[in-house]
């Protein structure tokens, strides 16, 4: 492949979805293209990129965008992120929404569904503590494919086994076949849609938690920059924003601040300081009060 | 999550009858720093438990001398503090088989075949092995 077909291919990855691939990448692109030159019958990268520009075939270029993603997730993946939601973001925000009992949530780049899904499942357990809420996960990403995939609810065994404790498990999947459904009472917790994040946000609406873990990490600092100013302006001035565990706002971008003790939790810039318990640190006595009544 | 520390490396007896499993799991604990004891029966591995209790058990379902439901609710009966903690580890995969192993006292239930990852994630849950902060 010439430096201008590999120039023509990784500029289009990055104006469509934000990708950056370095030269030294060619490889991913033979390994990830490879199934749809088949379908198609080009020979190779070079073919692939002359049709491409010579007919700007959306169908094909959405094909490309979407194969070059990386979907790979988990239940409850990383683990931590999930106690912070559990014992910090969570009291916080049932505090701060006492009264209007409701709860917005966005997983922004959800890929197969298991992060959302996961936090679906966290908030059944809690749902004691969450009579009365009306709670939305909205999960969304940019692949119809893996948006496909967990909207059919069905993961492999090897997949359940990845992050989740069998109690949940038995709890909320059916066995189909030699694979696993989540049942409806976790599945309908969650509504998907497709969405850009190099988009237009507006229509998502303003959210109190949005999980955008593991999808910046693919972008350049002005994209990473861009879409988290566009994501902040989705979220409630008092609203928490979750990041993965390689991603970090720092020198990125100053529309968020830290929260202290809780690395990888992020507050809007402009939020009212607000005291928030963090294991091992000291919690404010009323969220401390609130930490206690979960189990 | 706080992860104790004992001071001195965690025990693990892995119960299987076939060597291959035996070996492979062993090397996965040994690579988390467990010191690790091996058995190919339910009935060796009880008389085990009796000189020195384990902190976790990996116990295979169907072993010929005797099979590790037999194994996990003789082990349960007996007076050990604390009862080490036990993933039976299995190719039985219906909610069925997972509910009996549940009610006979297991504490995590793995379906062969599984990695590493979910070997460290279920020991994860169960409190034995610390969750990795990233650097950011
Ligand atoms: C590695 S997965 C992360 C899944 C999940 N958040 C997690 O942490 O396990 C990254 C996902 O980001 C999606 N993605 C990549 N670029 C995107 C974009 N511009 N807009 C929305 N989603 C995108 C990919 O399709 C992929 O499913
Ligand atoms: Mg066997």
């Amino acid at each position: 492949m010439t430096d201008a077909d590999f120039a023509f291919l990784a500029g289009l990855l990055r104006e469509r979805s934000g990708l950056v691939i370095g030269p030294d990448k060619t490889y991913l692109l033979e390994a990830r293209l490879s199934a749809i030159m088949r379908v198609h019958g080009f020979k190779g990268l070079e073919e692939l990129a002359a049709a491409l520009r010579m007919i700007r075939s959306e169908s094909l270029i959405v094909q490309v965008v979407d194969a070059m993603t990386t979907n790979e997730t988990s239940f409850f993946r990383d683990h931590a992120p999930f106690e912070k939601f559990r014992l910090s973001v969570l009291p916080a925000l049932l505090k701060a929404r006492a009264g209007q009992n409701r709860l917005r949530i966005w997983s922004a780049a959800c890929s197969t569904g298991q992060e959302p899904y996961s936090l679906a499942m966290l908030l059944r357990e809690q749902a004691a503590l969450l009579a009365g809420w009306r709670i939305e996960i909205v999960a969304t990403d940019l692949s119809e494919r893996v948006l496909e995939r967990a909207r059919s609810r069905t993961y492999s065994t090897f997949e359940v086994q990845r992050g989740m404790p069998v109690h949940l498990l038995i709890k909320y999947f059916e066995q189909v076949g030699g694979d696993w459904r989540l049942k409806s009472e976790v599945g309908d917790m969650v509504e998907f849609r497709p969405c850009n994040l190099l988009g237009d946000l507006r229509g998502m609406g303003s959210f109190d938690l949005v999980f955008c873990r593991n999808v910046l990490i693919y972008f350049d600092q002005p994209t990473k920059r861009t879409v988290l100013s566009a994501i902040g302006r989705q979220m409630a001035g008092d609203g928490y924003l979750m990041l993965g565990g390689s991603e970090s706002m720092y020198g990125v971008s100053d529309a968020f601040a830290d929260v202290a003790g809780l690395r990888g939790v992020y507050r809007r810039a402009d939020a009212r300081p607000v005291s928030i318990f963090t294991p091992g640190g000291t919690a404010a006595p009323e969220l401390a009060a609130a930490r206690a009544t979960i189990p | 999550m706080t992860i104790p520390d004992i001071g001195y490396p965690r025990l693990c007896l892995v119960v299987d009858d076939s060597t291959t499993v035996r070996r492979i799991a062993g090397g996965m604990f040994r690579d988390l720093g467990y010191i690790v004891a091996e058995s190919a029966s339910g009935r060796q591995a009880l008389e085990m438990c009796r000189e020195v209790t384990p902190d976790v058990i990996l116990l295979d379902w169907n072993m010929p001398v005797m099979d590790g439901i037999t194994c996990l609710v003789t082990l349960r009966a007996m007076d050990l503090a604390p009862q080490p903690k036990v993933i039976l580890c299995t190719t039985e995969n219906t909610l069925e088989k997972i509910g009996i192993a549940m009610t006979a006292g297991a504490d995590e239930y793995i379906m062969k075949p599984f990695d590493r990852e979910i070997l460290r994630d279920k020991l994860i849950q169960l409190g034995l092995e610390a969750v990795e902060e990233e650097a950011a």
